[in-house]
């Protein structure tokens, strides 16, 4: 492959990458990385053009696990389709039900009861520490800080799935949200159980950190690799902690202020710079503002019924609209997009999934870094296959 | 003065009972055959291919993490390369881009080698069995050695997989009519790797590992 064929080597990003041809520089390289690759998270492909080590161009290939969830999610029913939101972003199906329940709500006018928009809040945000604990442990690893910080990870992830698994029976596809409400009304010792999580949690955020966040190694591995402009970022449509690293203010759950968001009292990080440390570092401090929000939902949930009496299950059919629901997930933006013709079964199902949305971007990122840097931008913009190929 | 008649040998001595292979163990005598002390060190250190498809391999690493910890088992060496694995974990959803890939990667593995076909998906499709992206089971293509039921299995469900994996090692003969493929030279072990075709895989199967049914047939009623 000759350099021409490359043209323009300057990215929207505004990296400018040179193929030199002289005495020690000779042709470039095409790397497959992936479908199998133990740092592509899954089943992910990149099709990588090397000059020596220098990335000139990356090629994302998708669709290895794609698995027609929108074609299954238009053949069956509303509520049949709560499981397979579980299996989208496999690591966070608390939030996936919710953001569905969410756009379906609004289809159908359904009120949810103030109990059950607590117990959202508060398994949403214990989807958000899992989701950020694995995410830095799995990073750690993309680093070749191979096992420890993943083991940390995994057993604080243990804790959070025991509580999932108490509440709905099941440890990963929790299944959980209903139209109107949640299944099941949490008992008062699950709520204790949750209390000495939150309680311990802090605890292990700082271990985690005085191990990780000030070493030597992982700052000079991702300080200014894999840097992001704000305006690409907005215009590319990034979202979640990757659109906050870059510095710009944009969390669904100020912004909207869907649910009962608006009663507590907690911040939004920023990022100055948009490089991979800065995406790890906004991880670490959502946990401790989701760990405050934990706290003060823990402190004023209220009694009261968990489903709105008037939600139907069986034979569910709203009438003819569409409405599109969103929350903050722990990725990012997750919306769902339904119309209805007032059949049992939706006309259109949408998902706007996060990571997918923020892998357009990866190209722009890499440009300019090494093959191995390839590794940890790619980990920190934490994406998960099922939802990108769906 | 004729002389004593030697005693004849038994033609075939009896075998040693296991209560006398107690014995000799404890007087520091340790009594075993090829075949068994083959098949300990075999399946005491299965190293699985470090391969994760879908759901179901979060489960596999969290198997392999401290709470469950899978090297109890003898297996937490999960090698990147098919080259140094002995074992491949199908966990997940099988699509019909990623299947070529697992096929190809299943003929890289050298002989012995074992699969496990982890949750519902990688059996029989699952819950995306509807899809028309989906493979209904990955043993239509390469043999698999144990099913895991579940959706995901929990990580226990996997070592349960394991120790039955183990089980079934230390059960094949080394020799004779019955012994295990890698060790006969009449059968091929490479499975075929299918492509894109107009409308499907092509082959869509790999008669050699799995056949469909008999269609159901309607009987009148007598």
């Amino acid at each position: 492959m000759s350099v021409s064929d490359l043209t323009p080597l300057s990215s929207p990003a505004g990296a400018q990458v040179r193929a030199v041809h002289d005495e020690f520089h000779g042709d470039l390289l095409e790397v497959s990385m992936g479908p199998h690759h133990p740092s592509t998270h899954g089943v992910f492909r990149m099709i990588v053009t090397l000059d020596g080590e220098t990335i000139v161009k990356l090629k994302p290939v998708f669709g290895y696990l794609h698995r027609n969830h929108e074609k299954l999610g238009e053949n069956t029913t509303y509520l049949a389709s709560m499981p397979y939101t579980d299996r989208l972003d496999y690591l966070n199906s608390m939030t996936n039900n919710w953001a569905y329940a969410v756009a379906v709500e609004k289809l159908a006018g359904l009120a949810v009861p103030e109990r059950a928009e607590y117990v959202r809040v508060i398994l949403a945000e214990m989807t958000r520490l899992l989701n950020h604990t694995c995410l830095a442990g799995f990073l750690m690893q993309d680093c070749g800080c191979m096992g420890t910080p993943l083991m940390y990870a995994f057993r604080e992830r243990e804790k959070i799935l025991d509580l999932f698994e108490a509440l709905s029976g099941s440890r990963m596809m929790c299944n959980y949200q209903r139209f109107g409400g949640c299944r099941v009304d949490p008992s008062p010792e699950w709520i204790a159980g949750v209390r000495q999580l939150v309680e311990a949690y802090g605890p292990f955020l700082d271990e985690f950190e005085a191990l990780l966040s000030g070493n030597e190694i992982i700052m000079a591995r991702t300080q200014g690799v894999g840097r992001l402009a704000p305006e690409l970022a907005v215009s590319a449509g990034v979202t979640g902690p990757v659109l906050r690293a870059t510095g710009v203010a944009h969390d669904l759950r100020k912004v909207d202020a869907y649910g009962v968001y608006p009663k507590f009292d907690f911040r939004v990080p920023l990022g100055d710079h948009g490089d991979t440390y800065d995406r790890y570092m906004i991880r670490i401090l959502e946990m401790r503002e989701s760990i405050s929000i934990l706290r003060q939902a823990l402190a004023a949930l209220p009694g009261g019924p968990i489903m709105d009496p008037k939600a139907k299950l069986r034979g569910f059919r709203p009438k003819a609209g569409e409405a599109y629901g969103r929350i903050e997930g722990p990725k990012g933006e997750i919306g769902f997009y339904l119309i209805s013709d007032g059949g049992p079964n939706p006309y259109r199902y949408r998902v706007r999934p996060p990571s997918f949305i923020n892998l357009t971007i990866l190209e722009d990122m890499c440009l300019g870094h090494t093959v191995a840097d390839a590794v940890i931008i790619l980990g920190s913009v934490d994406i998960v296959l099922g939802e990108v190929d769906r | 003065m004729s002389e004593p008649a030697p005693t004849p040998a038994p033609a075939n001595p009896a075998p040693l009972t296991d209560a006398e292979r107690d014995e000799l163990r404890r007087h520091g005598i340790l009594l075993t055959s090829l075949q068994e002390i083959y098949n300990w060190g075999r399946s005491r250190s299965i190293w699985p291919l470090n391969f994760g498809l879908a759901c179901c391999a979060i489960e596999m690493i969290a198997a392999s993490m401290a709470r469950f910890d899978i090297s109890r088992f003898g297996s937490e060496v999960f090698r990147p390369s098919p080259r140094q694995a002995d074992l491949l974990i199908v966990s997940g959803t099988v699509t019909k881009k990623m299947a070529p890939q697992v096929i190809r990667l299943w003929n890289q593995m050298p002989e012995p080698k074992y699969c496990i076909a982890m949750g519902a998906c990688a059996i029989s499709g699952g819950p995306f069995k509807q899809g028309y992206n989906v493979l209904k089971g990955i043993d239509r293509f390469i043999p698999v050695d144990i099913y895991i039921p579940g959706c995901p299995p929990r990580p226990e469900a996997l070592l349960n997989g394991l120790v039955q994996l183990q089980a079934k090692i230390q059960g094949q003969p080394i020799a004779g009519p019955d012994a295990p493929r890698h060790l006969r030279d009449d059968i091929n072990c490479d499975c075929p790797v299918p492509e894109f075709g107009a409308h499907d895989l092509e082959p869509s199967q790999n008669p050699t590992v799995w056949q469909p049914p008999a269609p159901l047939v309607r009987t009148e009623k007598a």
